[in-house]
């Protein structure tokens, strides 16, 4: 556990040394404000407040730039030590490789978190200080797509972990990062989409369990079918009432969309031969 | 239980087609320091590797302080040796402090004892608040010592440890290794500056294309190898020929610039030629100005053992 730490400590030392855990907060803090900023502006009659306008929007937002970001900050993570020369070294000392994996991941995680929490807290403190009465049940919604989206980003750094473990080579871990992003953010649903309007005979079974194939899509119906206040704005209370998917399954998915691609990478990475 | 700190039997290891390693057997006595000299890809570091657990051989079996260091549980093994990475690489944006420290947590080592080590390798206390990025080649290696020192190693790994140090310091290098060694450390140092190593290494082993090839003390190796003395001798030019009559079939006479002569005999014989030419024998008399006698050299040694293998 102790040995986990460290590592983890000083991956976030040097995260925060060259400027990746300032430059991500500020990004995302830009982003929240701005959009809580657009959302609090009078919606008319429709009768939803302030912060679920952020939740969609921001939440929408999340599924293309966090994934971005994790895979950015972790394609290198074991790729690059190799390549550097300082992973002989760090596996002379003793420190199991799983353990060195996963300190690092954690260390990443925690980078990412931080600059979730912060970032998007921050949107949150301004709506909090618009004015507007904000009820209990939003500020869970907005708790909620804080929490999911650090899962998110975890989910995407395991992939990129995944990635560097795998191949050789820097040059490729970056290809397949961007790959994986390509992917599962922008061409799965459409893949999904062109599937649906063809008319071919797509049981809602399987467009369940399509749409847990992807941490992307487990996050976005987690937070726009989630919460009631928000899936009447996000226009998604139709597909909310067909989607037979709970928030625990929801969770459970993007929990397994973590540790799958780690146990992965934990396990090709003790065989592999330095 | 073994009386060895480390002991390879029969080790092959293959990458794919090639051969890293091939067939090695080595063991390192406590106490000991073992020199290892080769070409580039003659197998050094790969058998370094394999020892420190990094790889685990494809045949043979591998015993590094009483036991196998790839497996699990070899965390308290590993706590005992020290390792000097050939072309080390730190994280370039921590702090010398900081690296030390990180790598004294890891191993279980007491930080406070950073201090010591700073100052036992020669790191300027201004230097140790910089960070990495900003070290010379010869501040890397000094710190790349110290990490290597942590924790008091019983077994240390050295790979081409003194590249890019000047010359000063390449002495209070060795000057570290020695008291290691007089403490019971037992250490395995890679290097191709072969001269360096004279006086230094208790044994040395040639290795070449992943094969030993040769395994002594530079004594042994000195006598297997039956390479000439060379006996060097200042003298006028007219006694030269003198010299010749004198020295006769016994050795081969080489005129070298400046006015001296080489003689290269071999070693047994090193004693009576030297006592023809200086003892006053049948006239006429040689006037001997200075004389030199020129073991052969590491470097010479090294390249006969690959001669030799090259030709089987």
């Amino acid at each position: 556990m102790n040995t986990l730490l460290i590592i983890a400590g000083k991956e976030l030392r040097e995260a925060t040394r060259n400027r990746w855990v300032v430059a991500t907060t500020l990004l995302m803090a830009a982003l929240a404000l701005t959009l809580s900023f657009l959302g609090s502006v009078p919606t008319g009659t429709v009768g939803v407040g302030p912060v679920e306008v952020t939740i969609v929007s921001l939440s929408s937002l999340t599924i293309f730039l966090l994934p971005l970001i994790a895979l950015l900050l972790s394609f290198d993570a074991v790729v690059g030590e190799i390549d550097r020369g300082t992973m002989t070294l760090l596996l002379s000392y003793p420190v199991a490789r799983w353990q060195l994996l996963l300190g690092k991941f954690l260390g990443h995680a925690a980078v990412i978190a931080l600059a979730t929490v912060v970032g998007y807290g921050a949107a949150g403190v301004a709506l909090a200080m618009g004015g507007t009465a904000i009820g209990h049940e939003s500020w869970r919604a907005f708790a909620a797509m804080i929490g999911s989206s650090v899962m998110l980003g975890a989910a995407f750094t395991a992939l990129g972990y995944l990635a560097s473990t795998i191949v050789r080579d820097r040059g490729t871990a970056a290809g397949i990062a961007v790959a994986v992003w390509l992917c599962f953010v922008l061409l799965y649903d459409m893949a999904l989409l062109g599937v649906l309007a063809s008319g071919s005979g797509l049981g809602v079974e399987t467009l369940n369990w399509l749409l847990l194939a992807n941490p992307a899509d487990a996050y976005r119906l987690f937070n726009l079918t989630g919460f009631k206040g928000v899936s009447a704005f996000a226009g998604t209370a139709g597909l909310a009432a067909h989607v037979q998917l709970s928030v625990p399954l929801l969770l459970a998915v993007m929990a397994g969309w973590i540790a799958a691609p780690l146990a992965l990478a934990a396990a090709l990475f003790s065989r592999k031969q330095i | 239980m073994t009386d060895f700190t480390a002991e390879v039997q029969g080790v092959t290891k293959r990458y794919g087609e090639t051969e890293a390693v091939r067939g090695v057997d080595l063991t390192l006595a406590p106490g000991e320091c073992v020199a290892m000299v080769g070409h580039n890809g003659a197998g050094k570091s790969s058998l370094i590797k394999l020892m420190l657990g990094l790889t685990t051989p494809t045949e043979g079996r591998i015993r590094v302080l009483g036991g196998d260091p790839a497996s699990a549980a070899c965390s308290p093994i590993r706590r005992r040796i020290g390792f000097l990475p050939e072309n080390v690489a730190f994280h370039p944006s921590m702090t010398g402090r900081e690296t030390l420290d990180f790598y004294a947590r890891l191993k279980g080592a007491p930080c406070r004892d950073n201090d010591a080590l700073f100052e036992k390798v020669g790191l300027e206390p201004a230097a140790i608040r910089r960070r990495v990025s900003t070290y010379s080649k010869g501040m890397r290696q000094r710190l790349a010592l110290a990490q290597a020192l942590l924790g008091g190693p019983k077994l240390l790994f050295l790979d081409e440890p003194t590249t890019g140090l000047d010359p000063a310091l390449r002495q209070s290098f060795y000057a570290i290794v020695a008291e290691l060694r007089d403490r019971g450390t037992t250490i395995l140092l890679c290097s191709h500056a072969l001269t360096e190593l004279e006086g230094q290494a208790d044994r040395v082993v040639v290795m070449n294309r992943g094969r030993k090839v040769a395994d002594g003390s530079l004594a042994t190796l000195r006598s297997l190898a039956r390479l000439p003395v060379r006996i060097r001798l200042t003298l006028p030019t007219a006694d030269i020929d003198a010299l010749a009559a004198r020295v006769g079939e016994g050795a081969a006479l080489t005129r070298l610039a400046g006015g001296v002569v080489e003689l290269a005999c071999a070693n047994d014989d090193k004693v009576a030629l030297v006592r023809r030419i200086a003892c006053d024998g049948p006239a006429p008399n040689i006037a001997v100005q200075d004389i030199e006698i020129v073991q052969p050299s590491l470097d010479e040694m090294y390249a006969h053992f690959l001669r030799r293998e090259a030709a089987e």
